[in-house]
């Protein structure tokens, strides 16, 4: 019997696959973003609200994940310039996008035409956590009809987190979400998070997402400038 | 489920390197697995005998080493366990943390014959 060290990362196949994908990214100037987020959140609904904000000023394709149907890509369709749905049903992943998939899908999109891909990963907090897929931002909504408990059960998925968005806090009068004490949890395990409240519902605070948004694409736009 | 994928990776790194070292069979295969990794021994032992089946790895027993969710203390800096969901600083109850461990996933080493 003879011991052999091999210390290898078994994420590695997948990571270098995101690694690739943000160099076709970056390549065409496209700025990516990961929305992740339990199911019925308000993923499309946030991918809706960015989209009617910001098509006058960019020109903004979605990357649909979900376990089966085309129903988001069909709300997201007349919205978008471009939609590419991927069903993980059949696929050896089905909780998660994983960067293959987006490796596939970025094959269907105009890449030189697109400035802002919104990629929406399969609802789940947990799994989506482990893959990357090449994005320049990971984007996690939480929203109040879940309960404020999502970043202390789930910390992993929000210790990665560039943002954090409070979704549907037009229901904050039926809730007993305490905003305060789940901020608190999400700044103890991630300080450089930034945190939204907003109500894809009424548009409430969604100015606020855009703006942002806005900001680090110029960012971006600076640094594959110059790279 | 998202294991296959991962236990693909599994098998083709254990291969490769059996083959550089012209083994004729693998025997075991040591894993690392951190507590936060989200990923389930129980499951990557599943898709292993099905995956492994017909290759030099096809006997091979998994070894899985658990790696503890080490957290940090932002305020005073203690190194501690997490258990599930307490994730406050024994010594100071300091809340903000920081995960120093817990996250791997690796193959440590392969024994061969």
């Amino acid at each position: 019997m003879k011991k052999i060290e091999v210390v290898q990362n078994i994420l590695e196949a997948n990571e270098s696959v995101a690694a690739r994908n943000q160099q076709l990214l970056d390549k065409h100037k496209v700025f990516t973003i990961n929305i992740m987020s339990a199911p019925g959140a308000g993923k499309t609904s946030l991918i809706l609200q960015t989209i009617a904000r910001l098509k006058n000023r960019l020109s903004i394709a979605v990357i649909e994940g979900d376990v089966a149907s085309t129903l988001d890509a069909e709300k997201v369709k007349n919205e978008a310039m471009e939609v590419v749905q991927i069903n993980t049903r059949n696929m050896p992943e089905s909780c998660t996008l994983i960067a293959a998939m987006i490796d596939q899908a970025l094959k269907d999109l105009p890449l030189e035409d697109v400035d802002l891909l919104l990629i929406e990963n399969v609802g789940n907090l947990i799994c989506p956590s482990e893959f990357a897929l090449g994005e320049h931002k990971r984007i996690v909504i939480s929203s109040l009809p879940e309960g404020d408990d999502k970043a202390t059960k789930y910390p992993v998925m929000f210790t990665d987190a560039d943002a954090v968005i409070i979704n549907k806090t037009d229901f904050l009068p039926y809730v007993d979400f305490d905003i305060p004490a789940f901020r608190h949890a999400v700044e103890s395990l991630n300080p450089k998070a930034r945190l939204f409240e907003l109500s894809c519902k009424t548009g409430v605070g969604v100015e606020n997402w855009c703006s942002w948004l806005l900001q680090e694409i110029e960012t971006y736009l600076l640094k594959v400038k110059f790279v | 489920m998202h294991e296959f994928g991962i236990t693909e990776s599994i098998v083709k790194i254990a291969l490769d390197k059996a083959k550089e070292v012209q083994a004729s069979e693998i025997t075991q295969i040591n894993l690392v697995v951190g507590e936060l990794s989200g990923f389930v021994p129980d499951c990557i032992q599943f898709y292993f005998d099905f995956l492994s089946k017909d290759t030099i790895a096809e006997k091979a027993a998994l070894q899985f080493e658990l790696a503890p969710a080490q957290l940090r203390c932002r305020s005073c800096s203690t190194i501690f366990h997490a258990k599930d969901s307490e994730w406050n600083c024994p010594e100071c109850h300091g809340q903000s943390v920081e995960i120093m461990g817990g996250r791997e996933l690796y193959i440590r080493s392969i024994e061969v014959e």
